[in-house]
């Protein structure tokens, strides 16, 4: 489903964050991301994202090749992976329902539709009752949540998720990390960026693992 | 990936072409909304703008409705320029007869009438108050003269020209005066007016295009976060355009009707003072305003201006924001 083939990205300061980097994760695939602090995760992820460009190499999202992608056509990848950030990206102008519906609103889906999404995918994280609030009056991990119910309300086939966990505490971490793998238990490819050794082994997925931009290992924890 | 949509739960529903159209007006229908909503939402604001919008496009209006008012006080006057051709003095009768036969045969001439010595004496007399002094001339100083009145097709600058020309080259012609000259004059002078006038509102135009683009680039910069997560979600760059694109729309509308309704008010006020002008030298004329195609040709403007230039200010710093 995402495959990287000899991937390398050089920032236009010169500044190599990752450097012929391979590997392929198959559909349905839960993938923890690890490394220290500018390994180049969120690089790698934005590549994806096609937020960025690889200065070599290609990448290849559900079978289609992202360098041949013309800039009109991005949007419409975008709408196939779902993107969870550390920091939210929430909207604070509008309330959560409507937070979860923009990318429904943008894919053209009917109005009954987008409610009946909508109300599916905050039950599924358990904010049902907020929809209606401000994004502003809940809590780190609820604003979370909400970024995950945007994240999956439209189903795309592929979900990102940098550093979902960051600073949030153990238990709650552990709750969203439970949210990711029933979406992965529904044949959803998941892609984890973390740092959190204890929460990875307890998921016992397999792990990437970068180190100055380089892929270091690929595998089962060890 | 949409070729094989992925199996199991994650299956990507279909959305149907109706479904779409539906959702692309649902989505005109509430940027159209909540871009006025927004405006509403500071009204100082928006009321300047459209202000300015207003008084920019006012201004060269109302210099049209002036010309176009000084245009019909001159065809209420008299459009139909008219030629005095005076004879040589010693010219006889039967002459002057088969000159006038001879008038009314060219292409272009209307109407023929003489007026002999005697009765331009007579005429003078009664008008100019030296009735007594001219009454002392033993001999009538006046020419015999015709007044020809050229055809409607005939009035044309060339054509009438061409007329007089041929009138004067006859050997019977001492000269001839243009009477209405002034109306034709005036009617240059107006035409020099109205591409003035409308060189001044293309710039004015530009001005409006800048202070649109300009409020609308302020817009786009404090709605930064909320473009960059739509793109991020998979937001078309039409899709991110079209609420900017409303917000000029609906500065345009705005703009226009504060325009029109400054128009209305400058002539509503010197109405009654130019009726009463009028009045004074025993005319009916009225003052024209903007009429209802004149208000609509107006906003068609303002909101041509809104759309343009949010269009362009938008063109330019969308594509300047994207997710990082
Ligand atoms: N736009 C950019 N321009 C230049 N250098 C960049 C840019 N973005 C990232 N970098 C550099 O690339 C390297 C990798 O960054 P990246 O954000 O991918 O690291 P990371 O693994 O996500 O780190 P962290 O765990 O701290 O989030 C870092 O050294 C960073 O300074
Ligand atoms: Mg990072």
């Amino acid at each position: 489903m995402i495959e990287f083939h000899n991937v390398s990205k050089r920032y236009p300061n010169g500044y190599e964050a990752l450097a012929g980097v391979t590997f392929d994760v198959g559909e349905g695939e839960m993938v923890f991301l690890t490394g220290h602090s500018g390994a180049g995760k969120s690089t790698l992820m934005k590549l994806i994202m096609l937020i960025e460009r690889p200065s070599q190499g290609q990448v290849v999202v559900g079978g289609h090749n992202l360098n041949r992608l013309r800039s009109s056509q991005i949007p419409f990848h975008r709408r196939q992976v779902g993107v969870v950030f550390q920091n939210h990206q929430l909207l604070f102008d509008r309330s959560v329902f409507d937070n979860v519906a923009l990318p429904l609103q943008i894919a053209g889906y009917p109005h009954r539709e987008i409610g009946r999404r909508v109300r599916a995918a905050l039950d599924k994280v358990g904010l049902l009752d907020h929809e209606r609030a401000n994004p502003i009056t809940l809590s780190g991990g609820e604003q979370q949540r909400v970024g995950i119910a945007r994240a999956v309300v439209n189903k795309p086939p592929v979900l990102l998720a940098d550093e979902p966990t960051g600073n949030l505490d153990p238990d709650l971490a552990a709750d969203i990390m439970r949210l990711f793998s029933e979406f992965n238990q529904v044949g959803v490819t998941v892609l984890i960026a973390s740092h959190d050794w204890s929460l990875i082994r307890s998921v016992g997925a397999r792990v990437l693992t970068l180190e100055h931009g380089q892929l270091i290992h690929d595998g089962a924890l060890v | 990936m949409s070729r094989d949509p992925v199996a199991r739960g994650a299956r990507q529903s279909r959305t149907g072409i109706s479904d779409l159209w539906q959702a692309w007006w649902q989505h005109h229908r509430t940027s159209a909304s909540d871009s006025l909503g927004r405006l509403a939402d500071t009204p100082l604001q928006t009321l300047m703008t459209a202000l300015v919008v207003a008084i920019a496009l006012a201004l060269p209006a109302t210099l049209l409705l002036a010309l176009e008012n000084l245009r019909q006080l001159g065809d209420r006057w008299d459009s139909k320029p008219q030629m005095t051709v005076f004879l040589h003095k010693q010219v006889q009768a039967a002459a002057i007869e088969g000159f006038q036969a001879q008038l009314r045969q060219m292409v272009g001439v209307s109407s023929v009438e003489y007026i002999s010595p005697e009765r331009a004496l007579r005429e003078f007399q009664a008008q100019s108050g030296f009735s007594e002094a001219i009454a002392a001339l033993d001999v009538n100083p006046l020419p015999p003269a015709v007044v020809v009145t050229p055809t409607a097709e005939a009035i044309a600058p060339e054509r009438f020209e061409q007329l007089r020309q041929q009138i004067a080259a006859s050997p019977l012609v001492d000269d001839i005066s243009v009477d209405m000259e002034w109306v034709r004059r005036l009617n240059a002078i107006m035409t020099f007016g109205r591409q003035l006038v409308l060189g001044f509102a293309a710039l004015l135009g530009i001005g409006v295009l800048f202070v649109i683009g300009n409020t609308i680039r302020l817009e786009i910069e404090s709605r930064r976060e909320e473009i960059v997560v739509i793109k991020l979600v998979g937001g078309t760059n039409g899709f991110v355009r079209r609420p900017f694109l409303y917000t000029g729309f609906w500065y345009g509308v705005i703009g226009g009707l504060l325009a029109c309704l400054l128009v209305s008010v400058g002539v509503a006020s010197l109405a009654e003072a130019v009726r009463q002008l009028a009045a004074s030298y025993q005319s009916t004329f009225e003052l024209q305003g903007l009429g209802l195609t004149g208000c609509a040709l107006l906003i068609i403007c303002c909101v041509t201006l809104g759309l343009l230039g949010a269009w362009l200010t938008v063109g330019r710093h969308l594509s300047a924001i994207e997710p990082r």
